[in-house]
């Protein structure tokens, strides 16, 4: 692990339902995100994995539990001073794309640069810029219905992008796509990781993804169970045989 | 993108557009239809009120409208008046219901109205054919030629009985329209005396115009201090009692008003329903606004473009059919009256009316949990 963590979060429980219905999502995670890094944390269905996502990008409250993003707390904030955090520091990249299907690739991203009040000239150039590093600067004006799935992915991580946040969170950002989208989608993830040095942290149970992965958090029944880390100098996507396995939790 | 994305989730479904449209354009015309028959009852109410060259109208007591003044003055009044300090002139009026028998049988039901012109109390206006010399003549009268039917006569020239008397038309208005739906009859103050088979000192109205400086209220005082059998009002209070006579006391008023509120009611019920329906559909793409960060305003103000543009598209959609409505009844009984205020205020209603319909699509946002962009 190297630099800042951009993002804390320590002992977090998480319980839904009420009850006789009650249940433990989450029983005491704790895990630190830094720049510069693709993190897959997988786990079966039912682990917590979408609720650890939730919870880590604001969108969903902890029960107990501390989070801090960009070195501020944000347990216990308003819903309104929680969206603020996701404008200021975090990009959502969601496994059905989640775009807006009467907006083109251009304006999907440009919505999510007015919402954080970049308009005009400054938010289209931005856009055009971010979509054609995502490889879609042929496609500006097609709307999702007429971009594929590897494309609409594409523009959901140009818009996760495009106003540069430090933290970038995917739910099962493959899962929707064939082998080869799933490729260049886990690619743009890794460059967008390291290039730009940001941390982006991808949900999978997508075995596919494991040899983009800078580190691995495994989770089951709402634990974390193992980190797995990749070997130090070696940069080759396709690896898949991550050493150096450490059990954070027996 | 506010306006871009509203404008783009109202014509993704078009079948839903035509509904709001339909909705606003229906309550927009019926609104403006009932409106305007308000309007245009009220003119023709208060026509003669509103021409009148007088700042206080002394009415025999009680007397509710311009038709209902019955014909109890006499030059008594008159002369009291004259005596007022604060007056400069006093012009007695004539007016009365009164038969009119067709030259071919049968009859009819006029308001005489009798005025000497020369004093410019009150003169018939929009004059078509004839003058006012020509009223003047011993047997002259004036009616609307929108009446000349249903007064059994073609033209000038032609000939009738006003109750104690014959009258020739000599002259015709156009436009000049009564709202109790007997038409108008102007001929000078002692024709309209002997037609009537009143004294010929018989009075319905005094007009009493003020002398230079001198304080209305004042003068109104003094004259109903006066004048103890006789009501002194302004020109507003004399036009506010003849609409309540005829609009509100005949249930004409309420029912078109009632009319109105229900275009309304009807319109926002319509484009309340599709609204929210719409933001239902949209639900998961404002949960993804809400989950990369928009404040809930930004969501409202979506949802406000909406109604919005809704209301302006349909406002002018609507108003094109009022219009053309308008013009069609321009020669009817009742013609409907367009004002440029009554347009504005159709215009805030609408707005205003797609608003109140944004408060159910806004309450379910309101409530959008940006969680749900995970389970999809």
């Amino acid at each position: 692990m190297s630099g800042t963590p951009v993002l804390q979060c320590e002992n977090v429980v998480k319980e839904l339902g009420q009850g006789a219905g009650l249940v433990m999502a989450l029983k005491g995670v704790s895990l630190e995100l830094v720049p510069g890094e693709l993190t897959l944390l997988m786990g079966p269905s039912g682990s917590g994995k979408t609720t650890l996502l939730s919870i880590l990008g604001g969108i969903m409250t902890p029960t107990s539990g501390t989070l801090k993003i960009a070195g501020e707390t944000i347990t216990g904030m308003s819903a309104e001073e929680l969206a603020r955090v996701r404008r200021d520091h975090l990009g959502f990249i969601f496994q059905s794309y989640n775009l807006f299907p009467t907006l083109n690739a251009i304006e999907n991203v440009r919505i999510a640069l007015d919402v954080r009040g970049i308009t005009g000239y400054a938010a289209t150039s931005r856009a055009e810029e971010v979509l054609r590093d995502v490889g879609l600067g042929h496609r500006l004006t097609n709307y999702p219905g007429g971009l594929s799935g590897g494309e609409q992915q594409r523009v959901a991580v140009a818009r996760a992008i495009a106003s540069s946040p430090s933290i970038v969170l995917a739910d099962e950002p493959t899962a929707a796509l064939d082998s080869e989208n799933g490729k260049a989608v886990m690619e743009l993830l890794s460059r967008v990781a390291r290039e730009q040095n940001r941390s982006v942290l991808a949900v999978t149970h997508d075995n596919r993804t494991l040899g983009y992965a800078d580190r691995i958090i495994r989770i089951e029944d709402g634990k974390i169970v193992g980190e797995e880390r990749r070997p130090e100098g070696v940069n080759s996507p396709e690896i898949t045989d991550l050493t150096k396995r450490r059990k954070l939790h027996a | 993108m506010i306006l871009t994305l509203a404008l783009r989730n109202l014509v993704h479904d078009r079948i839903r557009l035509a509904v709001t449209l339909i909705g606003i354009l229906f309550s927009i015309v019926l609104v403006a239809v009932q409106l305007g028959l308000y309007l245009g009852s009220s003119r023709m109410i208060t026509a003669n009120i509103d021409r009148a060259d007088g700042d206080l109208w002394v009415t025999t007591f009680g007397a509710k409208s311009f038709e209902d003044g019955g014909v109890l003055l006499t030059d008594r009044e008159r002369h009291q008046a004259l005596a007022t300090p604060g007056v400069q002139s006093v012009v007695p009026l004539v007016v009365s219901f009164a038969e009119w028998r067709k030259p071919e049988g049968g009859s009819s039901r006029v308001v005489v109205i009798g005025s000497d012109f020369a004093d410019k109390g009150l003169v018939p206006w929009s004059l078509a054919e004839g003058t006012l010399e020509d009223i003047k003549a011993p047997d002259a009268i004036a009616v609307d030629r929108s009446y000349l039917g249903e007064l059994g006569i073609k033209g000038i020239g032609d000939t009738a009985q006003v109750q104690m008397g014959r009258v020739k038309i000599r002259a015709l208005t156009e436009g000049v329209r009564s709202f109790t739906q007997s038409p108008y009859a102007y001929t000078t103050l002692n024709r309209a005396r002997q037609l009537l088979g009143a004294p010929s000192d018989a009075i319905t109205f005094l007009l009493i115009k003020l002398a230079p400086g001198a304080k209305l209220e004042e003068v109104q005082a003094n004259l109903s201090s006066r004048l103890s059998s006789a009501d002194v009002l302004t020109r507003e209070e004399f036009r506010a009692r003849s609409l309540k006579q005829w609009l509100f006391k005949t249930g004409a008023g309420l029912a078109l008003i009632g009319g109105a509120l229900l275009g309304s009611l009807v319109g926002t019920v319509i484009v309340a329903q599709t609204l929210y329906s719409s933001t239902k559909d949209h639900i998961h793409e404002f949960a993804t606004l809400r989950a990369l960060g928009s404040t809930k305003g930004y969501i409202h103000k979506v949802i406000l473009a909406q109604a919005g543009l809704s209301a302006v598209i349909g406002y002018a959609l609507g108003m094109i059919i009022a219009l053309l409505i308008l013009y069609a009844s321009r020669n009817s009984a009742l013609p409907l009256v367009m004002t440029p205020g009554l347009a504005f205020w159709l215009f805030a209603l609408t707005v205003g009316m797609c608003a109140i319909s944004a408060l159910s699509a806004i309450v379910k946002v309101t409530k959008i949990d940006p969680a749900t962009v995970f389970s999809r």
